[in-house]
């Protein structure tokens, strides 16, 4: 559904501070030239057990873009973003409805192999998780459990020099994960995920158990990386957000009829309107430090 | 259906085939000792002495021999175990090195087979330089001394439960250490104790190897008359009934299942204590 | 005052270690001053009581290791296939359920084992089920039996190394794209690998030291080469058949037991502490 500025504001006025104006419940798209979509979602809902975590998310993420999602704690944000690659499956208690497609297709149709979805979309979490093992077998564990063919130690190579890591471990490739920086691990994680050749790399907050400089050097690598991957990332620091991301979806808490928290989002647009010119009062509110 | 599900699934095939033979061992070894032993448990046979005429035998002697040898057992354990794992946990000073030694001792204890703390009661108690003799006295301290690391690790345990709020606020008040913990720490940890204990009983109870090796008896018709009397207990009688080739006139395995039976009872009943223990008084702080 | 009494508890188990290397020291001397050392260690022959007497241990080691290996070859992927399903595929309804049959597992005496490997096992599943052509008494019910006696060992400790792996990690790996079976096979299993192999020396040691299904099952003839099929003597079973009879101090007999005794427990006390040193590995894997 299209609307003018204008009128945005209009109804602004009218409906008074803190009610969302009616257009603003879910859809937004921005007026001017986007990529392509690669996910399409359509009144998405995922619940645990009978309790919805996030309500009725309708939009589309774009091809080789970095759109982040933002919001206070307890949106859903990362509930969401971990349907997207089907990591939900691995909760019991979970179910997704509404329509959530990757390049036109079902994510949850019946038939549809969660183990191929997560070839194709790969993660990076909060805190670096490499696995206990060396560096060169931390990369090279996904492709050998998909069977990929090819060198591995040139698979190694390219995924590491992708995530700006082969300089700093290409003398050590046979040591202990564990042994680099916390910062250096996350971009271990980054380069895991590389190495299986995804289309998409999605992040859950993936500065925020790090430095400043960590967090710098990720941020950089993210805007290299957007050029052949599509990037999804969640986060909780919004100047990251305005720093790297094209387009932004605004998240925020609500109490239904029974004082279950849920989360929606609230507006979706490009970075640059989000932060500023939001249409939504909460947005603003949020995004000028109003509220946390 | 590719070939990654079928593996995945006769993978978890294989794990639950590995947890369903142990079942089945496990519920054929009972059916079958119920099946065998249940016919002669009856009164009579917990009445009766043992006897070369199978007809007549019963457990009598053992069933004391081995409720005087629990008694000892208890009486040693108790004091010993608790007051090693008050002094570990309240007394102690970690860093030293005496004290880790302590630690690292109970835990090599803890891993020794049996029947070598039957030598040691047989080199120290029986003869040697206390020269006990084979009898109740020798044999409950060799198997309070097997089990003794079940008491202190459950009763270090139970201590450790209690939180350190309330030690502070008992020495606040001006209560000495031995105050707070007899007073306060103690009381609060005698439930986990107790399943400690219960546990380690159950353990010596179903002992045989330390007995043998200690000297108890395998036929005797008179139950125990004191502490310096020789004894006989379950386990052995059965391991006898066992050994004892069964003929026509004689049949001693239905003996043996029936002593079985009996035995795993008890244990029963004595597990269902603790566990009563554990839910009734388990304290959430 | 109280302190002093404490430490006097405690030290008790202290002297309980004294005195079991004190015991078994003094007489396993005296026994190798009366038979060579070297004739001990390699002898294969083992009749104490034959005139003449010889004195290889062979025959009653190669036995414990015999039962103890064919008891690990049952243990092993009976008691690791139940901990990792229990650990990484059971439903909490069913993980409830089945613990605590193990521990009935564990808790059963091992003479209620001897008999049922005496009575039932080797006549009705090794003879009957399986129509193996074996002796009444026999190593391989023994070993078998014993292998079932120690699954619980195996099971709960590499249960627990399982548990303790941080979901973390498993989530990197599903987010791979890995199966769950490569997930748990790859990734679980050799971060648990130090708890797991400690429950594996553990149980073994448990299996050198179990006398009493033995005893009962497997036959007293100790017999250099022996078949599975066959009887055959470990340590423990001739320490108790032997004390069982009437040892008076200082005999030839007397002293067998304390040799015999003394290798079991170096053997035992060897792999308790590989054991404990793998566990605090474990422990310490994860920064």
């Amino acid at each position: 559904m299209e609307v003018t500025e204008q009128q945005r504001t209009e109804q602004q006025k009218r409906a008074g501070p803190g009610v969302p104006a009616p257009a603003l419940q879910g859809v937004r798209r921005a007026p001017h030239a986007r990529q392509k979509p690669i996910f399409q979602l359509d009144g998405v809902t995922v619940s645990y057990g009978r309790k919805p975590a996030v309500r009725d998310v309708t939009f589309d993420i774009g091809e080789n873009e970095i759109t982040a999602l933002i919001g206070p704690s307890g949106c859903g944000k990362s509930t969401l973003i971990r349907c997207l690659n089907r990591m939900n499956d691995l909760i019991p208690t979970a179910r997704v409805d509404g329509k959530l497609a990757y390049h036109g297709q079902d994510l949850y149709a019946s038939g549809v192999d969660p183990v191929e979805v997560r070839k194709r979309i790969g993660m990076v979490f909060q805190k670096p998780n490499p696995f206990p093992k060396s560096i060169y077998d931390n990369i090279a564990f996904g492709p050998r459990v998909l069977g990929m063919k090819g060198d591995m130690d040139e698979i190694v190579r390219r995924a590491l020099e992708q995530a700006a890591l082969w300089d700093e471990v290409k003398d050590r490739l046979k040591t202990n994960a564990y042994g680099m920086s916390g910062g250096q691990q996350q971009r271990l994680c980054i380069a895991r995920c590389l190495a299986v050749e995804p289309d998409v790399i999605l992040m859950d907050e993936p500065c925020s158990a790090l430095d400043p400089i960590s967090t710098g050097k990720i941020e950089d690598l993210m805007m290299d990386l957007k050029r052949r991957y599509s990037i999804v990332i969640v986060t909780h620091n919004m100047q990251q957000a305005a720093r790297v991301s094209d387009r932004t979806a605004f998240f925020t808490v609500e109490l239904d009829e029974e004082e279950h928290r849920s989360g929606r989002v609230v507006e979706f647009d490009a970075t640059e309107t989000v932060f500023t010119n939001p249409a939504d009062s909460r947005t603003e509110a949020y995004v000028t430090g109003k509220v946390g | 259906m590719t070939a990654r599900r079928v593996k995945g699934i006769a993978f978890q095939g294989a794990l639950i085939g590995c947890i369903a033979i142990s079942v089945l061992l496990l519920g054929t070894l009972l059916f079958d000792v119920v099946s065998d032993g249940s016919g002669d448990l009856d009164f009579e046979f917990i009445t009766s002495f043992a006897s070369i005429d199978a007809e007549q035998s019963g457990i009598q002697a053992a069933l004391w021999g081995t409720v005087w040898l629990m008694v000892v057992c208890a009486g040693f354990i108790v004091p010993v175990g608790v007051a090693t794992a008050i002094y570990l946990e309240e007394y102690a000073d970690e860093t030293k090195w005496w004290n880790r030694m302590i630690e690292v001792n109970i835990q090599n204890l803890a891993a020794v087979p049996s029947i070598v703390y039957g030598i040691l009661g047989l080199a120290f108690l029986v003869r040697g330089p206390i020269s006990l003799g084979p009898v109740i006295l020798a044999g409950g301290l060799t198997l309070g001394l097997l089990v003794l690391p079940v008491v202190i690790v459950a009763a270090r345990e139970a201590i450790r439960a209690v939180p350190p709020s309330i030690r502070e606020g008992s020495m606040a008040l001006g209560a000495t250490q031995w105050q707070t913990v007899w007073r306060q720490v103690l009381p609060a940890s005698v439930p986990g104790i107790a399943t400690g204990v219960i546990l380690a009983l159950s353990r010596a109870i179903g002992e045989t190897a330390p007995l043998i090796v200690v000297g108890a008896a395998t036929f005797i018709a008179f139950n125990p008359e004191g502490l310096d009397s020789r004894f006989t207990a379950m386990p052995i009688q059965i391991f006898d009934w066992i050994s004892r080739p069964s003929s026509e006139l004689n049949d001693y395995r239905p003996l043996a299942a029936a002593g079985i039976l009996l035995l795993m009872l008890l244990l029963v009943a004595m597990n269902s204590v603790a566990i009563w223990l554990r839910n009734r008084y388990e304290r959430r702080w | 005052m109280i302190k002093g009494l404490l430490v006097c508890a405690a030290l008790i188990s202290v002297i309980t270690t004294t005195g079991i290397v004190i015991s078994l020291l003094g007489e396993t001397i005296a026994f190798f001053g009366d038979v060579g050392v070297g004739a001990y260690l390699t002898g294969t022959k083992w009749s104490p009581l034959f005139q003449p007497p010889s004195f290889g241990v062979l025959p009653l080691v190669s036995g414990t290791l015999i039962i103890s290996a064919v008891a690990m070859l049952v243990a092993a992927p009976l008691g690791l296939g139940a901990a990792i399903y229990l650990s990484e595929y059971a439903r909490p309804r069913l993980r409830r359920t089945v613990k605590p049959i193990l521990e009935l597992l564990a808790g059963v005496p091992t003479i209620v084992f001897g008999y049922f490997a005496l009575v039932f096992f080797t006549p009705e599943i090794l003879r009957g089920l399986f129509g193996l052509d074996v002796a009444v008494f026999n190593g391989l019910a023994a070993g078998i039996i014993i292998g079932f006696l120690i699954v619980p060992t195996v099971a709960s400790i590499s249960e627990d190394a399982m548990t303790a792996v941080p979901q973390a990690l498993r989530e990197g790996a599903f987010a791979l794209g890995a199966s769950k079976l490569q997930v748990t096979m790859r990734v679980v299993f050799p971060a648990a690998l130090s708890g797991i192999v400690a429950s594996l020396v553990l149980a073994l040691s448990r299996a050198v030291g179990e006398t009493m299904v033995v005893v009962i099952a497997a036959g007293l003839v100790p017999q250099w080469g022996a078949k599975l099929g066959e009887p055959m003597e470990t340590m423990t079973a001739f320490i108790a058949a032997t004390a069982k009879g009437d040892v008076p101090t200082g005999s030839t007999e007397y002293k067998t037991l304390f040799a015999v005794g003394t290798t079991l427990f170096v053997i035992t006390l060897v792999m308790n502490l590989i054991s404990i040193r793998f566990v605090r590995r474990y422990r310490q894997v994860y920064e």
